[in-house]
């Protein structure tokens, strides 16, 4: 398995409160890699910082490298928005724009003019859509508003508008917190299908979500990355005592 | 550390699975007194009390199911409660193979008694120690000791193939004693048997413990 990320010595602070220590991590191509650990660990800081999106915070500062194929991600000539659209992103509140179900997955595809055409698009459109589950639920509402999706569609429609403009990783932070466990279910099983095609990387707090869609889980404490290894083996014979303590419940 | 839901329900189980352990020694070692001491109510006590035995292996079976549907336990949880679901039908075959001694043992007590008997208590007390300290690793986690343990099976192997080279040698010089002697070698065979079991229990107290798995692996350490 190819190595799609490497982070390598990597510091975070806000301001004066460092969030991550060191952490060192390859992030295998087209896996799955869940990470886990109690709230405030850094986890999904981390998650962030795989496609710059801790830059918008203005007192956070990051030291170390962040290498996509090989490419310093934080290295100055970076183009962050196609940085962003190869690193894609999901978040645990679904936000679809106030649009129609059609534009919010359009929309990428327009503004980083994709398309050849009407038709280019809509074949675009509809592809992500497939690809995300979702089109045989919506294929007859294209133009009805995003809003009246239920929330797992919701989800589903922003993770149609995450693969809109073909990114090669998606990064997903809780993104089934907030779902009925049948909705969380097609979200799952959506991840374990996406992995054909993309590196994911998702934050769950469900370790048995963690368990069931991932390939590796990685598990953060304080800051600090605590131990990385196969789900498997993370969930039957964790190597470290910490690890052991949180996924029994012991802590967190 | 916290007390977790979970942890009384180990308990509970840990407690049922001893308990169990501690009746199957008892019915062996009573299984065995009941043919050297050509005791045969007290062989029927032990068959009636395989009962017992069986439905002891029904509770854990229900109570493991229980807690992995309901508690999902996780790493050395989820070893403790998968080694114990393996190690209860084992002890429930080692209680059959006492009740199957105690068969015999009534069958055995209306014929002449034989001198042969004592082999054959030697080879169950070698069986018994084995037992017993198989389950006090397991209570302890004691991975090295389950090791040891499984090398004293061949203590075992080595004095039933002796107590059998025996057994056809009297059948064939005296056909009048076949009928004891069968029995006899029916005994000797349970007691092998449940020297392998005991095998059985001290691999999974090292899966336990060490998360590996020494079964099938000609490498034991």
């Amino acid at each position: 398995m190819d190595t799609k990320i490497t982070i390598s010595k990597l510091n975070f602070y806000y301001g004066k409160n460092q969030a991550l220590y060191d952490i060192n991590l390859e992030i295998p191509e087209r896996e799955v890699m869940a990470f886990i650990g109690p709230s405030g660990c850094g986890k999904s800081t981390f998650l962030r910082t795989l496609n710059r999106m801790n830059d918008t915070i203005p007192i956070a500062r990051m030291e170390g490298k962040v290498l996509i194929d090989g490419k310093d991600i934080y290295a100055p000539k970076t183009d962050v928005v196609a940085l962003r659209r190869k690193v894609g992103m999901v978040f645990q509140k679904s936000n679809p724009f106030p649009k129609s179900i059609f534009e919010n997955v359009a929309y990428g595809i327009r503004i980083n003019r994709m398309h050849q055409n009407k038709s280019d698009l809509e074949a675009r459109v509809e592809t992500a859509l497939k690809d995300s589950a979702l089109w045989d639920e919506v294929k007859d509402r294209l133009n009805t508003s995003a809003f009246g999706l239920s929330g797992g569609q919701q989800q589903r429609l922003c993770i149609a508008r995450a693969l809109a403009v073909q990114p090669e990783v998606i990064l997903m932070d809780e993104p089934a917190s907030a779902l009925d466990p049948i909705a969380t279910q097609k979200i799952e099983e959506l991840i374990v299908t996406l992995k054909k095609n993309y590196t994911i990387a998702i934050v769950t707090h469900n370790m048995q979500q963690a368990a069931r869609v991932s390939d590796q889980t990685a598990f953060f404490m304080l800051g600090k990355l605590i131990e990385v290894n196969p789900t498997q083996v993370m969930f039957t014979s964790p190597e470290d005592k910490l690890t052991e303590d949180y996924i029994t419940g012991r802590f967190g | 550390m916290e007390h977790r839901i979970i942890d009384q329900n180990l308990d509970i189980l840990r407690d049922k699975l001893l308990l169990l352990g501690g009746t199957t020694e008892t019915a062996v070692h009573k299984a065995m007194r009941s043919l050297t001491e050509r005791d045969s109510d007290l062989a029927r006590m032990v068959i009636e009390e395989d009962k017992l035995i069986n439905k002891m292996e029904l509770e854990i079976d229900r109570l493991s199911i229980e807690i992995l549907a309901l508690q999902q336990p996780a790493a050395h949880d989820l070893r403790f409660v998968i080694s114990v679901a393996k190690i209860t039908p084992v002890l429930e075959r080692i209680a059959d193979h006492a009740a199957n001694i105690a068969e015999a043992a009534i069958i055995l007590n209306d014929e002449p008694e034989s001198n042969q008997v004592s082999d054959l208590s030697l080879m169950a007390q070698i069986a018994g120690e084995m037992l017993q300290a198989a389950l006090d690793a397991f209570t302890s986690e004691d991975s090295d000791a389950s090791r040891n343990i499984i090398k004293r099976d061949k203590e075992i192997d080595k004095n039933y193939n002796r107590v059998f080279g025996k057994l056809m040698g009297i059948m064939s010089e005296n056909p009048q004693t076949t009928t004891t002697a069968a029995y006899l070698l029916f005994v000797a065979k349970h007691l092998e048997r449940i020297g392998d079991y005991v095998k059985d229990i001290c691999e999974l107290n090292v899966y336990l413990t060490e998360a590996a798995f020494i079964k099938h692996s000609k490498k034991k350490k």
